[in-house]
């Protein structure tokens, strides 16, 4: 596989978009939205990893196992944040039980 | 015989220094694929070890929600807006200095990468002048005989009467931020001055002419480093300073 040149038009686009994703998350955090902060804050984190990995880190144009990598990657990352909450936020139900 | 086989190995040595080409690959591309993996094998563990600090946050967070929005609302939000944008801006530089390396101007890969190197300079600078803040205001977790860690209910929410987030703000749990702002932001911070000291060897590398269009795999490389450790602050940056914006 020949290496993709990406041009530096895209790099400009990608930079101004995360420029504006950082200046939309801080606006929106003075917001009181309740639960909805912390949803809107990292999606928009995600967006912009995403787009810092897809376009500067190459990755839209790398092979199939670089893919694999990656994914797998923040699928571990995935997983060890879900057991555990999944533990620790249901750790009170013991006590429930037991009485 | 063993003559022609040492000119054969001079040969080969030669171009082997010429394209950059190591011998136990095929050729420039099967090379090039396998440092890349190589180098992304290598973020995977960095994803799991800053992945053990955030699991760390997320617990703390979700267990004391109030704590972490006062606490956060006394960093210098401006200050890490600001580098933010100086490392967005950083990432840009080292993408284009990738790109130059592709397509082989030798000039313009030294002044991307320094430029950089200034951004990500000027980033540990800003970083430097948050934490001397924080010493001054004793919120560094820290419990020595001649200082020690201290929580006031902050200047700005006690101006204001913010009754709601003074009731009970439990001194522990706030420093518990603390000790969590120090540790993610620390660790990122030593990222950034391992990867300037890449940088700086970059520069050295490219000085000497070691960089061509068929081969420039250390840029290439170095390039995933310095827009990973961007990634870990886009996350940091939302988590640390922002969830206590709301509160005035």
């Amino acid at each position: 596989m020949r290496e993709h040149i990406v041009s530096p038009k895209v790099y400009f686009a990608v930079f101004a978009t995360l420029g504006v994703f950082t200046v939309v998350t801080w606006s929106v955090a003075k917001a009181d939205l309740g639960i909805l902060n912390v949803v809107v804050a990292l999606t928009i984190a995600v967006i912009k990893a995403t787009l810092v990995v897809l376009y500067f880190m190459h990755v839209r144009w790398s092979s199939r196992l670089t893919w694999v990598f990656v994914c797998a990657g923040f699928f571990w990352l995935a997983i060890m944040i879900a057991l555990t909450l999944s533990d620790f936020t249901t750790r009170d139900w013991l006590t429930i039980a037991s009485q | 015989m063993r003559i022609l086989k040492r000119e054969q190995d001079l040969v080969d040595t030669r171009m082997t220094t010429q394209t950059g080409l190591a011998h136990h690959f095929d050729d420039i591309e099967q090379q090039r694929e396998a440092g890349t993996l190589g180098m992304w094998a290598f973020l995977v563990t960095e994803v799991m070890f800053f992945g053990g600090l955030f699991m760390a946050y997320i617990l703390y967070r979700w267990k004391y929600p109030a704590e972490f929005a006062v606490a956060s609302n006394s960093l210098n939000v401006t200050m890490g807006f600001i580098n933010t944008l100086v490392l967005i801006c950083s990432s840009l530089t080292m993408a284009l200095a990738v790109y130059f390396s592709q397509i082989g101007n030798r000039r313009l890969i030294t002044v991307f990468l320094l430029l950089t190197m200034a951004l990500g300079t000027t980033f540990l600078v800003v970083k430097g002048f948050e934490y001397h803040e924080k010493y001054v205001e004793h919120h560094v977790p820290v419990r020595f005989p001649t200082y020690e860690f201290k929580w006031e209910a902050h200047a700005k929410e006690a101006a204001s009467g913010h009754e709601a987030t003074l009731f009970a703000v439990d001194t522990g749990k706030v420093e518990m931020f603390f000790w969590l702002y120090f540790a993610m932001t620390g660790v990122h911070a030593l990222h950034m001055i391992i990867g300037l000291g890449i940088l700086t060897t970059l520069v050295i590398m490219t000085r000497r002419g070691r960089f061509t269009p068929e081969y420039h795999s250390p840029v290439e490389l170095s390039g995933l480093y310095w827009h990973f450790v961007d990634i870990v602050w886009i996350f940091l940056f939302p988590l640390l300073y922002l969830i206590g914006a709301h509160l005035h």
